[in-house]
């Protein structure tokens, strides 16, 4: 006979995997791309696949040479990382500033807490905010849309729709006026517009959403109540005064929003982990998006939003707790 | 230039109000210690590993100033030289005491061993025995799962791949007594380390009758007494079917590692047994 | 449909041996009966070496307050009372009859009429299930007689019938109601008398469909007997869960099911009073599930307490050549063996062989924080934290995390992506935050 297997119970597991999480999300970001290939061509798919190469690349170096643990680059999580990164560059960035987001992303944001798992901030978007930060004039040149094409940074520039916005604001133009000039709310829908290039097509990404919630890879907390949050205050706003704020539509559709909320916020090492939690940690997302947004320098603060509220995951998980049975006696 | 004169004025008060806040702040709260705490945490190893039976340096040095002499109280990382350091810090005398080191009793290695099935739960020795039995028909012996490793903070054992047994490194052990708590079996014992390390010991726990205990390890004790009767000194006793050497009295004569007929007892550092013969011979 | 309201996994159910009729096990031809098989103090032996038996005969009477009678499940001779190797692989006493024949005492009815009127008085009741030595038939097995007599100044209002059978594999239950109803509803009556209550719940999930109509028919003439159709969701058979699901009540962190007013106990356990009041009969056999993919005839056997696990196996066709684990009960809650000449005990509910492909844990990775956990945990608590507390033995952090309340379900460990073994850890944690807890008193 055998030797017999022993170990405590449970005896099954329910097949559930890092790496098929991991893969549901990658495969939920594939209209994103296909949209965003579509629109900026050749750019996009360098600056992708660069972004991806370079967050592996960096993982299994580190790994092998710095900390000396095994390799875990099969369980996708850095490919997930450099194709999140990848959605947040504007796609005529030139290859090296590429690479030295992924290394900032891996090395600092992942790899120096401790590899996955442990990471306090999102590693795509401490990528993302090193470069903002660094390269100012290149990270907000977005690449404008045009049927497939074949330039890279050679692309005709314009700026997105909160920049125009922004700026517009600043000159003193109304909110109307402003309107006007900006692509059609159809546009916005579809993707024909400037922007990074994951955030551009709203229904590639709601769609990549409902993929999320239907495969149970995320919960609806934390992307309805950063929407929603997004949608009462920037409404709140916008009925005090239409004419200088825009309205909660224009604020949701734009920027990075959909990706922030249902891709970045969703990350499951750095937002919190009750669902109340979650509920709490999406709403100041959305309040703090918006509060950056109109009064702050940049047109956009969904990257800010997050990870300042990252910061504040171990709080949240340590005074807001799930509800326990019997702590509420029924009789 | 009336900018520049307003910001460091400001800045300058700012900085002399928070001084003098700060200052009668200190005095307030001030906490007298006794200053030759520091001096006797200072000569300590910092290891902060519990193994004086203090939570930690700190707690000990206090100790040490409170205690009226210093016997029974010993930081046995650093030994017999550094409880001299801390009498002369004190103007005490100094209590020399043996110098111990951990010892594993058990030599159920997987060749003396067999394995009757496999564990396959988490990697812990406390969640394996609370579970079951173990992967032999030993129930008493080492589970090698490592719970003894993970306690060491002085990278003083290891669990050794092939015998799948903890591995003590003499240089490195400092008796400091983690690993004897973390054991769920009560295997690892501190014991006298000996002249020259020399040590001989029972390399068995099992308490089971003779024959299940030799069924289930080749090397078990299985209670026979024939060492308890060898024994000049008598330092052995058998209780239980199995038998303990008192470190206190055994006097390292080995005549009970020659008689033990499944090889338990084990004799350490001593030269190879077949020269001091011939040299006695000679 | 009703259902427990927090936390909750659907397992695959995988019940191969659903609508199997129940076979009688061959008698063994050594029985060792444990004398530790109920939780609380083991029985003590009241036989000698070399004495007389006959099935029923009492052999152990029981050690404690929280302790059970034990019978003779054959008749023949004590050959010795030694101490045997238990499931757990430690030594454990055990009293070891060599059988001869099968003859019963004369004391026990063994036709099978039904016999409906209840005569005994609430206290001739309990007191014949204190000597037929019953426990708690679902796996925990808490002698019954304690559980019957609730502390004083509370007062039980409802009693609820466990028959959710939730642990994947297992069909002992469902068959037992398939065949033995009648029983088991006058088995409910008894006890309802026993606990003076007037309203009885069985609680029984929906992927048995069969057994709710037929018990809905039978308690139509039954008044106060309700049958509660229940949403399938594991742990549901877990007590706390099956009082949340069926009358919407919570046992406060804690205390005792009677705080709200709810005594539960096992639908095998109704019938085993229906037998030991109106028949006489002590628990010396109950219904086994002997499952899992790889067994030829996956089966419910009725067997006698003391039977070796490998003879049942046997019966069913014989260990498959590529088993790689036998588990005792589900594979939620069971315990793996590792060694078969274990004998049956009161607690055996199943037994499930499983083929060393699936018998295999995964690789455990670092935890993603997902969440998972907390969300399936039916608890409410939360087990990656759990986990991570007691790596670091922090038993104060734990026990303010209400470590104590996990009931080891095992819904953690059965979801989580990284395959991390939560529940080995949360189960050590218990041990050593409750023994901190009872060294404090």
């Amino acid at each position: 006979m055998n030797k017999l297997i022993v170990s405590p119970s449970p005896h099954v597991h329910g097949g559930d995997s890092v790496k098929k999480n991991m893969c549901g999300v990658i495969l939920a970001l594939a209209p994103a791309l296909l949209v965003s290939l579509y629109f900026f061509g050749l750019g996009a798919l360098i600056v992708t696949l660069v972004s991806i190469a370079s967050c592996v690349l960096f993982e299994a170096i580190i790994q092998k040479y710095l900390l000396k643990t095994e390799i875990s680059i099969k369980d996708g999580s850095a490919f997930l990382t450099g194709l999140l990164l990848a959605f947040n560059l504007p796609s005529n960035l030139p290859v090296w500033m590429v690479i030295v987001g992924a290394a900032v992303a891996i090395g600092i944001g992942k790899m120096t807490f401790g590899g996955l798992g442990n990471n306090l901030f999102n590693p795509a978007l401490v990528g993302r905010v090193f470069l903002l930060i660094s390269f100012p004039v290149q990270m907000t040149s977005w690449a404008l849309p045009a049927k497939l094409p074949m330039t890279y940074t050679d692309a005709v520039t314009g700026a997105t729709p909160l920049g125009i916005m922004k700026e517009g604001l600043m000159k003193g133009e109304t909110v109307s006026t402003i309107m006007s000039k900006l692509p059609s709310l159809q546009d916005m829908m579809l993707g024909n517009i400037g922007g990074s290039m994951g955030e551009i097509s709203a229904i590639a990404l709601i769609l990549g959403g409902i993929f999320l919630l239907w495969r149970k890879i995320i919960t609806w907390h934390i992307p309805v109540s950063m929407i929603a949050a997004i949608a009462i205050f920037a409404g709140i706003l916008h009925t005090v005064n239409p004419e200088h704020y825009a309205g909660p539509v224009f604020h949701i559709l734009t920027g990075g929003v959909l990706l922030g909320a249902i891709f970045m916020a969703t990350d499951y090492v750095t937002s919190p982990m009750s669902k109340k939690g979650m509920l709490i940690y999406g709403t100041l997302i959305g309040v703090l998006t918006v509060l950056i947004r109109v009064f702050g320098s940049y047109p956009e603060g969904v990257s800010f939003a997050i990870l300042i509220m990252n910061a504040f995951t171990p709080l949240i998980n340590k005074y807001v707790k799930p509800k326990r049975y019997g702590e509420v006696i029924k009789k | 230039m009336s900018d520049i004169l307003i910001t460091v004025l400001t800045l300058g008060l700012l900085g002399a109000v928070s001084a003098v806040v700060l200052y009668f702040v200190a005095q307030k709260f001030k906490v007298y210690e006794d200053p030759r705490i520091d001096d006797v945490e200072a000569v300590l190893p910092a290891a902060n590993c519990g193994g004086c039976g203090f939570a930690g340096c700190r707690n000990f040095a206090e100790a040490c100033v409170k205690a009226e002499t210093l016997d029974g109280l010993l930081c046995p990382v650093g030994g017999n030289a550094v409880m001299t350091q801390v009498a002369a810090a004190l103007g005490q005398e100094a209590v020399a005491s043996d110098p111990k080191i951990a010892v594993v009793r058990c030599n159920g290695s997987c060749a003396n061993r067999a394995h009757t099935n496999t564990y396959d739960g988490a990697q812990s020795c406390a969640i394996a025995v609370s579970l079951y039995s173990g992967e032999t028909g030993c129930s008493f012996g080492c589970y090698g799962l490592g719970d003894c490793e993970l306690s060491c903070q002085f990278d003083a054992l290891y669990i050794d791949e092939k015998t799948k047994l903890p591995v003590i490194d003499e240089d490195k052990c400092t008796s400091c007594g983690a690993c004897v708590k973390a054991c769920p079996k009560m295997i690892i014992e501190l014991r006298k380390k000996g002249p020259k390390s020399r040590r001989i010991y029972v390399s068995c726990a099992n308490k089971d009758k003779g024959g299940v205990a030799k069924k289930a390890c080749s090397v078990a004790c299985i209670g026979c007494s024939k060492c308890q009767k060898v024994c000049a000194f008598e330092a052995i006793s058998v209780e239980n079917n199995l038998a303990y050497i008192d470190d206190t009295k055994c006097r390292l004569c080995r005549k009970c590692v020659a008689e033990c007929p499944t090889a338990a007892i084990v004799e350490l550092n001593f030269p190879p047994r077949k020269e001091k013969v011939e040299a006695l011979a000679d | 449909m009703k259902t427990f309201k927090i936390g909750g996994i659907h397992p695959a159910e995988n019940k191969f041996s659903a609508h199997q009729k129940i076979q009688t096990a061959p008698l063994p031809k050594q029985a060792v009966v444990m004398l530790g098989q109920n939780l609380g103090a083991p029985a003590v032996a009241v036989v000698e070496k070399g004495a007389e038996v006959k099935v029923g005969t009492l052999i152990a009477k029981a050690g404690g307050f929280v302790s059970a009678n034990v019978h003779s499940p054959v008749s023949g001779k004590v050959a010795k009372i030694d101490e045997v190797v238990d499931a757990s692989g430690y030594k454990r006493p055990a009293i070891i009859i060599d059988v001869e024949g099968d003859e019963w005492e004369s004391r026990i009815d063994r036709s099978e009429d039904l016999v409906k009127d209840i005569s005994a008085s609430k206290e001739d009741i309990l007191a014949k299930i204190a000597d037929a030595g019953l426990v708690g038939l679902g796996g925990a097995t808490f002698p019954t007689h304690i559980k019957l007599s609730p502390p004083p100044g509370k007062k039980a209002e409802v009693l609820i019938i466990n028959a959710v059978e939730c642990e994947p594999y297992l069909t002992s239950d469902h068959q037992l109601m398939l065949e033995k109803s009648g029983e088991i509803l006058v088995g409910i009556r008894i006890l309802m008398k026993a606990i003076g209550v007037t309203r009885a719940i069985v609680g029984i999930e929906n992927n048995k469909p069969d057994a709710i109509a037929l018990m809905q028919k039978l308690a139509q003439n039954e008044l106060g007997i309700e049958i509660c159709p229940l949403k399938v969701q594991y742990p549901q058979g877990g007590e706390k869960q099956l009082i949340d699901a069926t009358i919407g009540r919570q046992v406060p962190s804690g205390a005792l099911p009677i705080e709200v007013g709810a005594v539960v106990q096992n639908v095998g356990t109704a019938f085993a009073v229906y037998e030991a009041v109106q028949k006489n009969k002590p628990l010396i056999e109950r219904i086994i599930t002997i499952t899992g993919k790889s067994i030829e005839k996956p089966s419910n056997l009725l067997a006698r307490i003391g039977t070796p696990l490998s003879e049942l196996i046997d019966f069913c066709g014989g260990l498959p050549e590529d088993t790689g684990k036998v588990i005792g009960g589900g594979p939620m809650m069971g315990k793996a063996l590792l060694n078969l000449e274990v004998p049956m005990t009161k607690g055996s509910s199943g037994l499930l062989i499983m083929p060393s492909l699936e018998a295999e844990r995964e690789k455990m990775r670092n935890c993603i924080r997902c969440a998972k956990c907390v969300n399936v945990c039916c608890m409410g608590v939360e087990p990656y934290l759990l986990m991570s507390l007691v790596e670091n033995e922090m038993w104060t952090e734990a026990e303010a995390a209400h470590i104590m309340d996990c009931v080891e379900c095992g819904s953690c460990s059965f979801t989580c992506p990284a395959a991390r073994p939560l529940l080995d850890y949360v189960r050590l944690g218990k041990n050593k935050v409750g023994a901190i807890i009872r060294s404090r008193k």
